[in-house]
């Protein structure tokens, strides 16, 4: 029983960028601004929440071939991994650092490591929220 | 405003008891949500509600306010999202294998 | 610097995510989470022998000092509790392993498992109050999955009671950690603690302690037990064996370490409130325990009833007591996990759960059978074996301090639980042979490993109490002097 949903298939398909640009801009501004990896992944995921809503199930598996469990655990590991990286320059654990580079480009550039831990977050969250929300949905 | 926000609180609290005491099982897991609700915003003032400025080093504001019930708050709306959303799938589930979403009627084991 | 602290928690975390890539190879689950738990187990072991002869260790996470950062303290009594929980969950995943439940194998039944321990170990190690929160709610997410995992109707239904409770726990811990955080402005437990002795706990500390005690009371099943039975009673062998071993000592543990090293200026309130508690809860479980005749009610109600007996220590509040509790606790930890994957056998092989419905199953599995005696002997207190000096001790313990009620209880709930075991070790092992050997269900060398090895492991270890006592006498000095505890938990006397 489709509806007629032309309207919010093409709003979505402009929208979901829109809204993955500002995931992507939210998770990069938490170092120094509200955001960061939680809010980011969160902003991420809600972009194939509204592909899913709108297209069926199908369509948007077809078109996206990604295992969110797996996405989820890969995340999650990430996290992990980088915070007992700092086990390896004999610090404490989930222990972050920061440098400036000077990149072509960018010109001075502040790295840090915590992006890396967040960068694991975000997966996380992308993974953990898509699996609910199709787990929830597939079965009613 | 310390005031009003445990007022809120109260309210929060006392609606959400009604719901957890009805027999509907979806009206259960709603009043756990308004309970998290409710003990999040009591988190945030209890650390007080300063109008200070964003904890950040760097710029130099007169006060600072305190970040950690925001950290304390962040994480128990996480934990509280995921409880939420395994417990509405638990419930559907025993919904269909059941057939019912009366408490009273999930009263005791079936082989007693 | 002690980086090795954060393993007992992280290397479950990371060997259960890392096994959700290998959910088609049922080998790899089932051996790779019984590595990690050993590895687990081989690290706790020996931070336990580092502390002993380094002092207690801190861990801070990120190098943000305390008070302020998240920070791991390990002293004895904590890494004696993590070593025996590892301990008893490669016992339980080796049952899991050859007990070859495909169906809830396939639904990641063992990461779940080193989730639910990644949690336990997180509870015992943690000094912060709110990370003690998280990894509850860590081992309880594990749980909540365990409890339904495979979908049973009584599953189901008893998971929805379960989850309730414990949310409404969980929301009672939090509004104990708001109220604490806006009197206290701070969540260090060494920090608290010292923060309550200048303050000499004034009465509304106590009223936050009292919801303290209601929580934990709720997560040990000190007198809030009545949702203990109906969960424990509806989940598979292996898993109900490790809830029993670990979950309600969580709980102990945390009542442990609040009114040890947090709450300890009113015990005439708190520690009176306490033994009320234990009393009750010992009465309330024997009566169950007797009453019933559904074997698995029986082993829940005996998990109930070791909750007050070790309360019963906390309660009386002297060194001897404590050191008993500590000792029982241990032999607990151990000796639930026996009686929970031996009742889970018998059920399996006879396919009852009744007492009166089957007997002579001594001549259809004689060694199974012996086992099962020795386990009932270990859990009433019987010398040999290891329940004896946490029994003698707290009983001797509870007589110093003059509590003459809690020990006459504490000792007669001893013997409900002698009865109420002996009875089905009469009903079911003695008697009539009513299963024919030609009908009758193998148990296989793989399902009585594990009982066997945790058998031996509680006759061992009352017989060889002497290698414990250092650690032990340890711990309880810890417990008792929380001034220990601070002067290694922050960074300088404040």
């Amino acid at each position: 029983m489709r509806e007629n949903d032309v309207i919010l298939q093409t709003v979505s398909k402009i929208a979901v960028f829109i809204i993955l640009t500002f995931g992507v801009y939210l998770f990069l501004a938490g170092h120094h601004h509200p955001g960061g990896g939680f809010i980011g992944g969160l902003t991420l995921s809600s972009a194939f929440v509204l592909l899913y809503l709108s297209f069926d199930v199908e369509t948007v598996n077809a078109g996206i071939p990604l295992d969110y469990r797996k996405l989820a655990a890969t995340g999650v590991l990430i996290s992990v991994c980088t915070g007992m990286g700092s086990l390896l320059f004999g610090s404490a654990f989930l222990s972050q650092t920061f440098a400036y580079f000077n990149l072509p480009l960018f010109g001075k550039t502040e790295l840090a490591t915590v992006v890396l831990f967040e960068a694991g977050v975000a997966l996380g969250v992308i993974g953990v929220v898509v699996t609910i929300i199709t787990s929830i949905s597939g079965e009613v | 405003m310390e005031t009003i926000i445990i007022l809120l609180v109260g309210v929060l609290v006392s609606v959400a008891t009604y719901l957890l005491l009805s027999k509907n099982v979806i009206r259960v897991v709603l009043g756990t949500a308004l309970l998290s609700h409710a003990v999040h915003l009591l988190l945030l003032t209890m650390g007080g509600l300063k109008r200070g400025s964003v904890p950040i080093l760097g710029d130099q504001p007169e006060t600072y306010t305190d970040a950690l019930p925001q950290a304390l708050i962040l994480t128990a709306i996480v934990i509280s999202f995921a409880v939420t959303a395994f417990f509405l799938v638990l419930v559907f589930r025993t919904y269909q294998q059941t057939n019912t979403d009366n408490l009273h009627e999930l009263k005791g084991a079936d082989n007693e | 610097m002690n980086n090795i602290l954060v393993f007992p928690m992280i290397l479950p975390i990371v060997a259960g995510v890392g096994l959700l890539f290998f959910r088609t190879s049922r080998s790899i689950q089932r051996w790779g989470s019984i590595a990690a738990m050993t590895a687990v187990f081989s690290i706790s072991l020996f931070i336990l022998t580092t502390v002993l002869s380094d002092g207690i260790m801190r861990l801070d996470f990120g190098e943000w000092l305390p008070p302020f950062g998240i920070t791991f303290v390990a002293d004895a009594f904590a890494m004696l509790l993590v070593s025996a929980a590892s301990l008893v969950s490669i016992l339980c995943l080796l049952y899991a392993a050859f007990a070859r439940d495909e169906q809830r194998e396939h639904f990641f039944l063992y990461p779940f498992l080193l989730l639910l321990t990644a949690g336990v170990n997180g509870s015992f190690l943690t000094g912060d109050l709110f990370n003690l929160f998280v990894c509850f709610e860590v081992m309880l997410l594990a749980s909540y999955v365990l409890m339904t995992l495979g979908g049973e109707r009584r599953q189901l239904v008893e998971g929805v009671k379960y989850i309730l409770i414990n949310i409404l726990s969980s929301w009672l811990f939090l509004l104990g950690i708001a109220y604490i955080y806006g009197t206290l402005g701070t969540l260090n437990m060494a920090h608290l603690s010292l923060r309550i002795a200048e303050a000499g706990q004034p009465p509304l500390l106590t009223t936050i302690s009292i919801l303290f005690l209601v929580v934990f009371s709720l997560k040990a099943g000190l007198v809030l037990y009545f949702w203990l039975p109906g969960s424990y009673g509806a989940l598979p062998t292996a898993v109900s064996a490790l809830f029993a071993a670990l979950l309600t000592k969580v709980g102990v543990y945390a009542l442990f370490r609040t009114f040890t090293l947090l709450f300890y200026h009113e015990p005439n309130i708190t520690h009176t409130i306490i033994g009320w508690m234990a009393v009750a809860t010992m009465i309330g479980g024997s009566i169950g325990a007797i009453a019933y005749k559904d074997i698995r009610k029986i082993a829940s109600y005996n998990v109930v009833i070791a909750v007050g007996f070790m309360l019963a220590g906390l309660a009386a509040f002297n060194l001897e007591a404590i050191e008993g509790a500590i000792y029982y606790l241990l032999h607990d930890i151990l000796v639930k996990g026996l009686l929970f994957l031996s009742i889970g056998s018998i059920i399996y092989a006879t396919g009852k759960t009744r007492f009166d419905e089957v007997s002579g199953l001594i001549v259809n599995y004689p060694l199974f059978g012996w086992m099962f005696f020795v386990t009932i002997l270990s859990l009433g207190g019987i010398p040999p074996f290891s329940g004896f000096p946490g029994k003698i001790l707290i009983g001797q313990g509870s007589i110093a301090a003059g509590e003459y009620v809690l020990a006459a209880v504490a000792f007669a709930s001893s013997l409900a639980v002698l009865y109420s075991l002996i009875r089905i070790f009469l009903s079911m092992f003695w008697g009539e042979m009513s299963i024919r050997r030609k009908d009758q269900v193998p148990l296989t060398k793989g399902r009585l490993a594990p009982i066997l090895i945790l058998t031996l492991l509680t006759a061992g270890l009352g017989l060889g109490m002497n290698l414990l006592s250092p650690y032990v006498s340890e711990a309880a000095n810890v417990l008792m002097n929380p001034e220990l505890y601070i002067n290694k938990a922050l960074n300088k006397p404040f």
